[in-house]
């Protein structure tokens, strides 16, 4: 395989720059983001650290032998000596340096991203993100390394590693030995991306999650990042949109007690009760329940299937350019069931019949 | 499935003690008749708010009588409808109740379809030729009405009654002209019902579809997907609009809207050449769309712009105004249509299934064909027909009035139109003989004693259903009425039951036409109360009707207490842009004019800033 620098397979490059082609090289979530930027959607800036980038690290670091050459004989069912050997490796990973000339490229990519933010050092999201062949369903390796609020170039490297680390969970190791995957097969990219600095967030279905509804957007917003409300520890406000139309027909106002926001010191995110005051509090104008909805709509469009959508609200930039969208996945629940049309009567009288002989229930 | 009051439970309100008598006796819920009355006890009966907000004068019955039959006989004995036959009518304290009667046999709903399928079928598919057939019936019925001479009562008959060999006399002339209005009315209702609730059937069941595809789409879309259609009853409207722009063009605009007075307006411009040549413009317009009503059409108090040249010359003032303003009077057919089309194609393209969107084609297409029945038949009718009627019965009044039996001519709505049969024969036998009629002693105590009752009807509140509800209705007509009934009951029974009515922050209605807007409320009662109307303000009003339409050049949003989705003030509204609740019940009773609202058209709601 030849892991030469070239235009094709940088080792770092900007969201902007990938699209859904590029998973093999920025992996599923990046290069989801990138998809996005592409349809027009607003999302958080950032950059990735490419599987071209993640080779870089190994080879310069000497470390490609060692990690892979191990795996080879091991017993995928010993889960005991998986998490030895898992824990081995990751150690390995997280003290290697990278080399001083791509340690200087990838901070370079950060100086440039917070220049963009207009903040010093911008905190930052620093996720693994998974080439779908080499792990198995993405979810399983995304949702273990996120790694929020990282701020300034030594912290961004560490947690770039330990993201890289996150390939060799044991049952990652134990999967790959099963499928007879070998040592080259598997990388691994790293996204970057400016924390959006939420007053609001929440989740928008491009359906009415109640009744598979297409005509409809759904949003739950609170206050604070979107944790509360991904997490399910608060009732949410809810919000129905009409698709078409792009007006608000429905609008639930809940008692929301507590919110995700950062903690100043620790610079960490952290629950925090929300004062009773302000509970009740609808936690998104209605103007931007509307704009999301659009943007909604527009990534429905662009991917021609219901989506679920990670959404926030900025506070660290100015209204109409504030609305991100975190992530957007494909809607599972009603898309799985088959459409079935309904069966029997095409024409209009045979339907009036029929409608008539089943009645309106009045309950 | 719920229970409502037993409708053998009503106990008389004091004083009106015999008040069945005012209505045709089979409208009573009785007790004596132990199979009728289980009937009645077994049935859902629902008040017909919406077609009569407010409790029935004995004459006016005459129409509920009229689609009591009307509606009945399409379904149950020329379409066969095959789960339903009738609709039933009772009455209490002058509020109308009606039941959807359903083919109980399985059997017999089985036997009954291809006769509807042949029947119904045969109609929707020549739709548009026996529409026009109808439309001719009508103009002749309408002819004959207008033609229709109520005779007066000489001292001596004319010498021609003689040497024509006549052999009959005003007295006879008299009561069949009285005959003979009475069945042009029942006749034109006949034709009322003909398309009517074909028409309904298509629209609801083309509802029924896209709200199983789409549970949360708003009704007012599925309206909007057939909206842009053109219907005579914008028509009246349009003709204000040529008006004002004949008069600025004739220059006489500012003699037009000098007074309110129509009086005043016309001396003076009779006094112009200029002006004699707008009122000729005027009158060519007069026959028929000034038969328009103020109301509905369905009372004797409703009066049509003929009767009450007030109204159209405020209406005629508001465009000139606007024209001199600049403002765009016209309304905005081409982005209606532009939207309505986006809207359809976006919500047909959400349709998975090929098969389902061809169903949705062709209901779409249906209720595009009836839609204009739908609505143009109220013209006809409710408008252009009534208006006229409702005259000819003031000069039959008059000869009552003449005679002794009424004080005055709008005294006859006290009589049920058998009673004024009953004192026509009284009148034109004493007239005959030479003698005075009975009636003149007996009458106007009656008239006195019912008019009291009439006003402890209209302080009653009448429950919204009796009986106990089935679990599903399937009447076409039935389903309309009751969605707007049921939807509201919970909605209308909280503002009723409230302890304190101006505690009340917030009205539910149905979201009409989208928006949301806040503004200052102007409560109008009538549609002389339109020119108290100041420009931006939301207009609060009991129900609007096309002879409201100029208001809706003033106004920033609508509220009102009766009316769904597909009445006049929501689909203005939908044309014009702005916001519209509408059957939010008692709107006019809880706002007051000057309050700051907040209406949201898209949820329904009316917020009050108190």
């Amino acid at each position: 395989m030849n892991l030469a620098i070239n235009a094709d397979r940088p080792e770092l490059c900007w969201f902007q720059d990938v699209d859904k082609s590029a998973l093999a090289l920025v992996g599923g979530k990046v290069s989801s983001l990138g998809e996005l930027i592409h349809a027009g959607v607003r999302v958080p800036p950032g950059f990735a650290l490419t599987t071209a980038g993640f080779h870089r690290f190994l080879r310069e670091g000497g470390i490609e032998r060692a990690l892979f050459a191990p795996i080879a004989n091991v017993d995928p069912a010993d889960i005991a000596a998986l998490e030895v050997r898992s824990l081995a490796l990751r150690e390995m990973i997280e003290s290697t340096p990278f080399s001083s000339e791509f340690e200087d490229q990838i901070c370079e990519f950060y100086r440039k991203l917070s220049l963009v933010c207009c903040l010093p050092a911008t905190p930052v999201a620093v996720r693994s993100s998974a080439t779908s062949e080499d792990l198995p369903g993405a979810s399983f390796a995304g949702q273990q390394d996120t790694y929020l609020w990282i701020r300034g170039v030594d912290d961004l490297l560490s947690h770039i590693r330990r993201c890289i680390g996150s390939l060799f969970t044991a049952r990652a190791i134990s999967y790959r030995t099963r499928m007879g995957f070998d040592g080259e097969q598997i990388a691994i990219s790293v996204g970057v991306q400016k924390m959006a600095n939420s007053y609001t967030a929440g989740v928008m279905f491009t359906l009415d999650p109640a009744n598979g509804d297409r005509s409809v957007i759904a949003i739950d917003s609170n206050f604070g990042f979107g944790e509360s409300v991904v997490s399910g520890e608060v009732t949410p406000d809810h919000f129905l949109v009409n698709k078409i139309a792009l007006d608000i027909i429905e609008r639930t106002i809940s008692r929301k007690e507590l919110c995700y926001t950062v903690d100043p010191r620790t610079q960490k995110s952290q629950a925090q009760e929300i004062p009773f005051e302000r509970q009740t509090v609808q936690s998104i104008l209605d103007e931007e329940a509307i704009e999301l909805a659009r943007m909604g709509k527009q990534i429905e469009k662009h991917y021609g299937r219901p989506m679920d959508i990670e959404w926030a609200i900025d506070k660290d930039l100015p209204a109409g350019g504030n609305i991100f969208i975190l992530q957007a996945r494909p809607e599972t629940v009603w898309s799985s069931k088959a459409a079935s049309a309904t069966a029997g009567p095409v024409s209009a009288l045979d339907h009036i019949l029929q409608g008539m002989l089943a009645g309106r229930r009045i309950s | 499935m719920s229970n409502f009051p037993n409708p053998h439970d009503f106990k008389s309100i004091p004083g009106t003690e015999g008040w069945e008598r005012m209505y045709p006796y089979q409208y009573r819920f009785v007790t004596d008749d132990p199979e009728r009355k289980e009937y009645e006890e077994k049935t859902l009966w629902f008040n017909d708010g919406l077609h009569y907000p407010e409790p029935l004068c004995p004459f006016d019955t005459i129409w509920d009588e009229a689609w009591y039959l009307a509606l009945s006989q399409y379904n149950n004995r020329i379409f066969m409808v095959p789960p339903v036959r009738g609709v039933d009518h009772r009455i209490i304290n002058g509020y109308v109740y009606i039941s959807p009667v359903p083919v109980t046999s399985a059997k017999e709903v089985e036997a009954r379809v291809p006769h509807f399928m042949e029947r119904a079928g045969y109609y929707f598919k020549n739709w548009d030729a026996l529409e026009e057939k109808w439309k001719q019936k009508m103009k002749n019925t309408i002819e004959e009405v207008t033609n229709l001479r109520i005779p007066t009562l000489p001292d001596m008959e004319a010498l021609s009654v003689v040497t024509d060999g006549i052999g009959e006399s005003k007295g006879y002339h008299l009561l069949k002209a009285y005959d003979d209005l009475i069945n042009l009315g029942l006749k034109c209702w006949q034709y009322h019902f003909e398309f009517l609730n074909l028409g309904y059937a298509a629209y609801v069941f083309f509802l029924d579809f896209v709200q199983k595809k789409f549970p949360s789409m708003p009704v007012q879309r599925v309206t909007q997907m057939i909206s842009g259609i053109d219907v005579i009853m914008y028509q009246p409207d349009e003709e204000l609009k040529k008006l004002a722009r004949k008069a600025i063009e004739l220059g006489v605009d500012s003699v037009v809207s000098f007074s309110k007075d129509w009086v005043e307006v016309e001396a003076a411009l009779k006094k112009l050449p200029r002006g004699q040549q707008w009122l000729a413009e005027l009158d060519s317009k007069r026959e028929p769309w000034f038969y328009v009503s103020t109301g509905t059409g369905w009372f004797h108090q409703d009066r049509c712009w003929n009767d009450a040249m007030d109204v159209p010359l405020s209406g005629i003032t508001t465009y000139i105004q606007k024209i001199k303003q600049n403002a765009n009077i016209d309304r905005p057919i081409a982005q209606v249509r532009a939207e309505r089309d986006r809207i359809t194609a976006e919500y047909r393209a959400l349709i998975e299934s090929k098969e389902d969107r061809k169903t949705f084609d062709e209901l779409l297409g249906t209720a595009k064909t009836v839609f204009p029945y739908v609505e143009n038949h109220l013209f006809y009718v409710e408008h252009w027909f009534h208006s006229i009627f409702w005259n000819k019965v003031r000069e039959v009044a008059a000869i009552l009035q003449q005679y002794g039996i009424i004080n005055e001519v709008e005294d006859v709505w006290y009589l049920r139109r058998d009673e004024i049969k009953q004192a026509l024969w009284d009148v034109v036998t004493a007239w005959a003989t030479g003698v005075k009629p009975r009636g003149s002693k007996t009458w106007p105590g009656e008239i006195a004693w019912r008019k009291g009752v009439m006003q402890k009807f209209r302080e009653w509140s009448p429950p919204p259903a009796l009986g106990i509800a089935p679990e599903v209705i399937q009447e076409p007509f039935t389903i309309v009425l009751w969605g707007v009934t049921n939807n509201s009951l919970a909605d209308w029974s909280a503002v009723q039951n409230a302890k304190d009515p101006d505690s009340i922050t917030q009205l539910r209605g149905f979201a009409g036409s989208p928006g949301l807007v806040e503004g200052k409320a102007r409560v109008c009662r009538t549609v002389d109360e339109v020119r108290e109307l100041q420009e931006g303000e939301i207009l609060v009003a009991p129900t609007t009707s096309p002879s409201w339409a100029p208001a809706f050049a003033k106004i920033k949003a609508c509220v009102t207490d009766v009316g769904g989705v597909m009445s006049h003030a929501a689909i203005v509204c939908r044309e014009y842009g702005m916001p519209a609740v509408v059957g939010t019940g008692h709107a006019t009773k809880i706002i007051k004019s000057g309050m700051t609202l907040r209406v949201d058209g898209s949820t329904g709601a009316v917020t009050i800033a108190r």
